[in-house]
């Protein structure tokens, strides 16, 4: 199961952007890959050009300084290529743009809302059937946490999860979803400004108190992908990550079913799915959820 | 303090007030002014260093070990606040307030005690900024953005909100005094196409500084009553958007860091002539150029929020507005290369500096190019990335130019030549340190590394304390400059003749070094051949 996890997560020495293991991931990976090699190329021939005037037009070695300081036809030459290759990277990037923006035809919404320092998950719908009471918070892990402390004494080194190191990247309760599914993400925020960002589905998307952002992802593989907040959210913004532990359709059903049922006990104070989001509004708080925000300082 | 030591050789016989007092700080005489400007933004220049130096430090490797993550906030903010605002733009007035006079022939600026004002606002308003750290609350640690709602839970906001209106009329009065000068105060002879590309450079940037700084003090100002006189601007809770602050800020912060660059390209297309012994390619066009990315500056701004949601035509106007950037900065780069070709090169420390500009910009022109294309910027954006890209173009960019200003006119306004030695070695240590410390960055920020984070992954441990290294040695060798200076100033035996470089042109050079404390007070007569771009065809 976790066979192309290895490769999906941060790596010591990455060099360059994951391809992600979305739908839609791809196409970041692919304009900037195009882009970085157009910029190589073009490099190569400027700085190339400039070293050969460094060294062939030099006064030591007797060069003498021409007079001529204009030439029409290469400054056409040199305006018009330009041009061209930036027309055909907008043709690519927009097609990624529309791609993105497309949220049409998902089979399954999940609610995200930033908090100062944490994530809640609520689970909206799922193949065109409400689902009810299942959300939860999620937050940095208990082992990083301890860790992170100043002088905690501990090594960030030893915090791993199945050999691979997770500091400051693992959750308590990451969110779960299923993969070959088109899931829709409803984002925003109760106090702050947030992003959410899992490099492995190939974008991040801010989460805004007062504003509801939507975004869509479709996991092709299963795995535990990581990201972290991208927009600095106070004291602790280095320190609420996010997992999406993505599953086979199958799991996922019964996982959500478990939750559902878990939910819908006696909604007596002893539920333990309660605790963990006692200290969060509950869940139809999305249109109300920026009243408390604001005028604390 | 150039002047203190060199005031008694020069012959003319009202020289400068020999009270310390009467002469730094009621100084109306541009020169002086433009030291005071100059002397700030380095003290300024090692104090938002230091900041970076305690960033680069708790980010030497995983764990927390120096500071918490709070005040490593501040240092973020501070570092960011101090250097734009307190070490690149004042530089740049400074330049510009020396050099400008000098290179259109003019006796002085415009509105000389006006000039006095807007120096000494500066250090009041840096007071006011700095002071917050020592305060209960401590100082901003929202990010030098400002963006609310988080801004609005510092303590420290009002303070910093009247240190940026400070800072803002600073500027503004700068602008002002620029324009003023340029527009009425030319030599006879000294037609706008004649004028030097950096005087160019910086009549384009004063516009903008008008333009913006008052958006910028708008800005700041709703923040301060939504805070607290109970408005709801950017409260969404009240019927307030906090998108609208960003779509304010940066409608004043695209442009700001053209402010940063545009004198830097005027710098660079001083210098690059100079050591090369041939006229500037394309002077026109490379007038054209500033003109066009200045106006493209207004037209950009909500490239720096592709990722709060805006709708798809929004995306695409931002992004293929953002792309035509590159044109006239491609047009620039271009210009520069062809003024070397079929020079007559020396590489003199300003000609290295210069050098390194070219070349370390038009990287960071790359990654701003591959920033521009809005998918791939759904990774880039607030990754390491970004921040690679920025350090390029206002590190190695603005602050490269900065020094290469410095060093070429150096000799005119100390009348000492630098050591040569020891400017070469603080070349070389700037710009290997500078390219470990920014360069891993991009790697960082492509494998996931969000910035403004006090502490990460192991996975990101090798880059992050390669990039250390390489910011602790590049802020060191920054002592090096400082060296130099002191010794330029104080010590240096070697006289500097009035034309420093033997391929230097422009009315600057014709005025003895030290240029004395009064030039031009009879308009010069203008040689079309002395200066750089007298007979410009093109």
């Amino acid at each position: 199961m976790f066979g192309g996890v290895a490769f999906a997560n941060p790596q010591p020495g990455q060099l360059n952007m994951t391809r992600g293991v979305s739908e839609w991931s791809p196409e970041a990976y692919f304009l900037n890959n195009v882009a970085l090699g157009v910029c190589v190329v073009i490099g190569i021939l400027v700085f190339g050009a400039m070293f050969i005037a460094m060294f062939r037009f030099r006064k030591s070695r007797g060069a003498v300084a021409e007079k001529w300081s204009h030439n029409t036809t290469l400054e056409i030459v040199w305006t018009t290529i330009p041009v061209i290759i930036l027309i055909v990277l907008a043709y690519l990037a927009t097609g990624g743009l529309r791609t993105f923006a497309d949220t049409t035809g998902s089979e399954m919404t999940v609610k995200v809302t930033g908090y100062q320092w944490k994530w809640r998950y609520d689970y909206v719908d799922y193949k065109g059937k409400a689902i009810e009471k299942v959300g939860f918070m999620s937050k940095l892990d208990r082992e990083s946490d301890e860790t992170r402390q100043l002088d905690s004494g501990l090594d960030p080194n030893a915090v791993k999860v199945d050999g691979y190191n997770t500091y400051l990247i693992n959750v308590d309760k990451p969110l779960v979803v299923p993969v070959g599914t088109k899931i829709r993400f409803v984002i925003t925020a109760g106090d702050v400004i947030h992003s959410w960002w899992v490099p492995q589905l190939g974008w991040k998307m801010d989460a805004i108190p007062g504003i509801v952002n939507a975004a869509w992802t479709n996991i092709r593989e299963p795995g535990e992908y990581r990201g972290q907040c991208a927009e600095l959210c106070g004291q602790d913004h280095g320190f609420m990550p996010i997992v999406v532990k993505a599953v086979p359709k199958a799991d996922f059903e019964k996982w959500l079913a478990d939750q559902e049922a878990e939910a819908s006990k006696p909604a007596q104070p002893a539920a333990p799915a309660a605790a963990s989001t006692a200290a969060a509004p509950a869940t139809a708080q999305a249109t109300d959820a920026p009243v408390s925000q604001g005028h604390q300082g | 303090m150039a002047h203190a030591a060199t005031h008694d050789h020069h012959d003319d016989h009202h020289g400068a007030p020999s009270n310390f007092f009467v002469r730094w700080c009621m100084s109306t005489n541009h020169k002086d002014i433009g030291t005071l400007y100059l002397v700030f933004s380095l003290l300024m220049f090692f104090i938002g260093g230091s900041f970076a130096m305690v960033i680069r430090a708790e980010l030497f490797k995983p764990g927390m070990q120096l500071v918490q993550p709070y005040f490593f906030n501040e240092m973020t903010t501070m570092h960011a606040l101090v250097m734009i605002f307190g070490a690149v733009m004042p530089a740049f007035v400074g330049l510009g307030n020396w050099m400008i006079p000098l290179m259109i022939g003019a006796p002085d600026m415009a509105l000389p005690r006006m000039n006095n004002l807007s120096f000494w606002i500066l250090p009041f308003a840096f007071a006011l900024l700095l002071s917050t750290l020592f305060l209960p609350g401590g100082g901003p640690a929202g990010g030098w953005t400002m963006y609310p709602p988080l801004s609005m839970q510092g303590e420290s906001l009002a303070y910093v909100v009247f240190a940026v209106h400070l800072m803002g009329i600073s500027s503004i009065m700068g602008a002002i005094n620029i324009i003023a000068t340029i527009l009425n105060m030319r030599a006879p002879g000294m037609d706008l196409l004649k004028m030097p590309v950096f005087v160019w450079s910086w009549l384009i940037t004063a516009f903008l500084l008008i333009a913006v700084m008052p958006v910028l003090a708008g800005a700041v100002t709703m923040l301060l009553t939504d805070k607290y006189f109970g408005t709801s601007f950017f409260n969404a809770a009240g019927g307030g958007d906090p998108v609208l602050f960003q779509h304010i800020f940066w409608f004043f912060g695209h442009p700001e860091v053209y402010i940063m660059i545009l004198p830097a390209f005027g710098l660079v297309s001083e210098i690059i002539p100079t050591f090369a012994r041939k006229p500037i390619f394309g002077y026109k066009a490379m007038v054209f150029a500033i003109a066009s990315i200045a106006f493209l500056s207004f037209i950009v701004w909500a490239h720096h929020m592709f990722a709060v949601g805006l709708p798809l035509g929004g995306e695409i106007f931002f992004m293929y507005a953002t792309m035509l950037i590159a044109v006239p900065t491609g047009v620039k780069v271009f210009n520069w290369v062809s003024t070397m070709w079929g020079g007559s090169m020396t590489f003199e420390t300003p000609m290295l500096f210069a050098i390194a500009f070219v070349i370390l910009f038009t990287i960071g022109g790359f990654s701003g190019l591959m920033l521009a294309l809005a998918p791939a910027d759904f990774q880039y954006h607030d990754s390491y990335f970004v921040v690679a890209h920025f350090h390029y173009v206002l590190v190695t960019g603005a602050v490269f130019a900065i020094i290469a200003g410095t060093y070429y006119w150096l000799p005119k306004w100390t009348g000492h030549m630098y050591s040569e030695t020891w400017g070469k070695i603080h070349f070389w240590n700037s710009v290997v340190w500078v390219n470990v410390l920014f360069f891993p960055q991009h790697f960082l920020g492509l494998a996931g590394m969000p910035r403004r984070i006090p502490d990460y992954n192991v996975a990101f441990a090798n880059f992050n304390m390669i990039s250390s290294i390489g910011g602790f040695l590049f802020g060191a060798s920054q002592l090096i400059f400082v060296g130099v200076i002191v010794h330029a100033v104080w010590f240096s035996k070697k006289k500097a003749p009035d034309r420093a470089w033997e391929g230097a042109k422009g009315l600057e050079w014709t005025v003895p070094s030290p240029a004395p404390f009064h030039t031009f007070e009879v308009p010069p007569v203008i040689h079309d051949e002395e200066l750089a771009h007298g007979h410009v065809e093109d």
